[in-house]
């Protein structure tokens, strides 16, 4: 059991930091096995990484470009043989704080060498984070949605959403090229990416980048109803009547 | 930045009348001068204790008054301009000397009361108060000011030391002679941030300080960072203020550079343009939701306030957003401490010719301060309107 070496990952935009982790993973190879499998410069590049690499540890800066560290820890969680995350970080953000209490590790760079050695040891006593406790930071919204495919993980990034549809227990995320299935509440992504998409119907959230226009329908039976039209796709969703104000708020804008 | 301004000792400002201190004083200079009164007026000693007891508690119920009426008027007397003020503050004393009068010529008529000369009793006391006070702010503002100034030029954002630190770390081993480069960039920005930094400093020191800076953020950031410096033509020797660029460029670098996944150009333009110099910064930007732009306003906020100190209304500093890039602008006027020899010089021929400029730049960078009477060449003093 001790003699199978903790394979570690290391994320962080700054080439500098990534070697100084390296070096000093180095210097703890001696007291504990270990071994870097794998160097990432950002959250993205990581859960690449982690699809076809088994990785027990991920040390992740967490301000980075394109995907930072908290985003990634949350991906992280939808990783088959899901490793623990240990942030590491310039300097004490209160953010983290929490993670103190609840026995996740953070390392504050520059780290010394035994700080690191003990984070390390402690490793097999770490359980992963879970969604609830990650939720409980004040964090930006994601800039990617992840789903899991065929035991992988597909990032979706969230600029590409053209909308979001609740059915049954999943929901459908639509791109211009295809669906995928999330297992998310609809209320939770309404929150978080807030302005990003208007809820145009019980089950349904359109990104406003995406929307064309409206076109008034009249059914045989009388009723008339408004539909989106959608850039990038063909189908056009239907304005529930209770959200029949957002046609006039979202058109406003189109005008503008 | 107008209340800045509104420090630097010329504009006199009324006292703050709820203030504890200040009514202290009053009560104490009343009390004083009703004292001398009696010690004037009275010649016999054996009965002089006597005298000033009765002067004392002559003036005390209007002086109780008055001090009550200020302190519910005070809040009106602050908005005022100080001439209005001084007169409602001496309106007052009147109001309160001649209800004091009546009252004493109520209670115990005295042979000797005089209303005329309790009034100019009055008049004297608040005209000698006023003065003393004005006196007082004048000598206590520039303090006020400098404490502000040292408090906000020592913020550098811990971010940066922590990584820059950790970036050396990772030279130790692999390349010691960069380590050793950076660990003296480091050393002189923080040698410049922990200076007294009051006094103008050369262009050319302002410039040399940021391209250190720059390379500290290059060993971070590598090839992620592209600075574009068109500097050509700037003068070395304008005098601005110490650390008016680095911290534009330190938020540049920040919201600009590091949050950007490819390759980001920093692009700084300094050029001398009809007696004024001219910096302009500009980074490229997107907006990620608003996520720390409090550090840029701050820092934003504390450069104007250094620009006004030095320039007032002569500089300017102002901020564009457009949709992709970020872009201040400042303006200051072109100053450079010439030798009065050389000064005559430069006036007697048309203007933009710039005399000895070569001569200043041989010379030994020292920090230079303009010369203003009264040895706080940092803070001009300025009458504002």
């Amino acid at each position: 059991m001790a003699e199978v070496p903790l394979r570690v990952l290391i994320v962080d935009d700054e080439a500098p930091a990534r070697r100084r982790l390296r070096e000093l993973l180095d210097d703890c190879a001696s007291a504990l096995p270990l071994a870097v499998v794998g160097e990432a410069q950002n959250g993205r590049e990581a859960v690449e990484l982690l699809q076809s690499i088994p990785v027990d540890l991920v040390l992740t800066d967490i301000h980075m470009p394109d995907m930072d560290g908290l985003e990634l820890a949350r991906h992280v969680l939808k990783v088959p043989h899901t490793p623990l995350v240990v942030f590491t970080t310039a300097f004490h953000e209160h953010a983290l704080q929490a993670f103190e209490v609840n026995a996740v590790d953070y390392l504050v760079k520059p780290v010394r060498v035994q700080r690191l050695l003990s984070a390390l040891q402690k490793v097999p006593k770490l359980r992963p984070l879970t969604p609830e406790k990650l939720s409980e930071l004040p964090q930006s919204a994601r800039r990617f949605l992840s789903v899991t495919e065929r035991s992988r993980v597909v990032l979706v990034p969230v600029e590409e959403v053209v909308y979001l549809k609740a059915e049954l227990r999943y929901i459908t995320i639509r791109t211009a090229q295809r669906e995928h299935l999330l297992e998310e509440s609809l209320t939770r992504l309404e929150q978080e990416f807030g302005n990003r998409f208007v809820r145009i119907h019980r089950n349904c959230l359109v990104s406003r980048d995406f929307v064309r226009g409206f076109e008034r329908r009249v059914s045989d039976d009388g009723d008339a109803h408004w539909e989106v039209l959608l850039n990038g796709v063909t189908e056009t969703l239907p304005v529930s009547r209770r959200q029949q104000f957002v046609v006039r708020e979202v058109g406003r804008e189109l005008a503008a | 930045m107008r209340s800045i301004i509104r420090h630097n000792g010329s504009a006199p400002t009324l006292p703050d009348l709820r203030n504890l201190g200040t009514t202290v004083r009053i009560l104490l200079a009343v009390n004083g001068a009703a004292m001398l009164a009696a010690f004037v007026r009275e010649t016999r000693w054996e009965v002089l204790p006597a005298a000033v007891v009765e002067t004392a508690g002559a003036v005390a119920p209007a002086l109780i008054l008055a001090l009550a009426l200020l302190w519910a008027a005070a809040p009106w007397i602050a908005r005022q301009p100080y001439r209005v003020g001084a007169i409602a503050i001496a309106g007052i004393a009147f109001g309160a000397t001649l209800a004091g009068h009546a009252l004493g010529s109520f209670i115990a008529p005295r042979a000797d009361d005089s209303l005329l000369r309790e009034l100019g009793f009055a008049l004297l006391v608040v005209a000698g108060l006023l003065y003393y006070f004005q006196l007082r702010a004048r000598a206590l503002s520039p303090a006020i000011v400098e404490a502000r100034l040292q408090a906000l030029q020592a913020r550098i954002r811990p971010h940066f030391l922590f990584n820059s630190i950790n970036g050396v770390l990772s030279l130790i081993r692999s390349d010691p002679r960069r380590a050793e480069e950076a660990l003296h960039d480091l050393a002189d920005l923080f040698r410049v941030l922990m200076r007294d930094n009051r006094d103008l400093a050369p262009l050319a020191d302002e410039v040399q300080l940021c391209r250190q800076y720059l390379d500290l953020e290059k060993l971070r950031l590598g090839e992620r960072l592209i600075v574009d410096w068109n500097v050509k033509s700037m003068p070395e020797d304008a005098l601005v203020p110490p650390l008016v660029l680095q911290p534009l460029l330190e938020n540049a670098v920040y919201h600009g550079i590091e949050p950007s996944p490819v390759p980001a150009t920093l692009t700084i333009n300094i050029f001398l343009s009809r007696g004024e110099v001219h910096a302009i910064m500009r980074n490229p930007y997107r907006d990620d939701g608003g996520r720390h732009h409090r550090g840029n306003r701050m820092a934003i906020a504390n450069i104007r306030e250094r620009l006004a100190l030095h320039f007032d209304a002569e500089a300017a500093l102002e901020s564009r957003v457009t949709k992709d890039s970020y872009e201040v602008h400042i303006r200051m006027p072109y100053r450079n401490v010439a030798p009065p020899k050389a000064r005559d010089a430069r006036d007697a021929q048309a203007p933009g010719n710039v005399v000895d400029l070569s001569a200043e730049r041989a010379k030994p960078r020292a920090r230079t301060s303009i010369p203003t009477p009264g040895g706080r060449p940092w803070l001009k003093s300025r009458s504002v309107s």
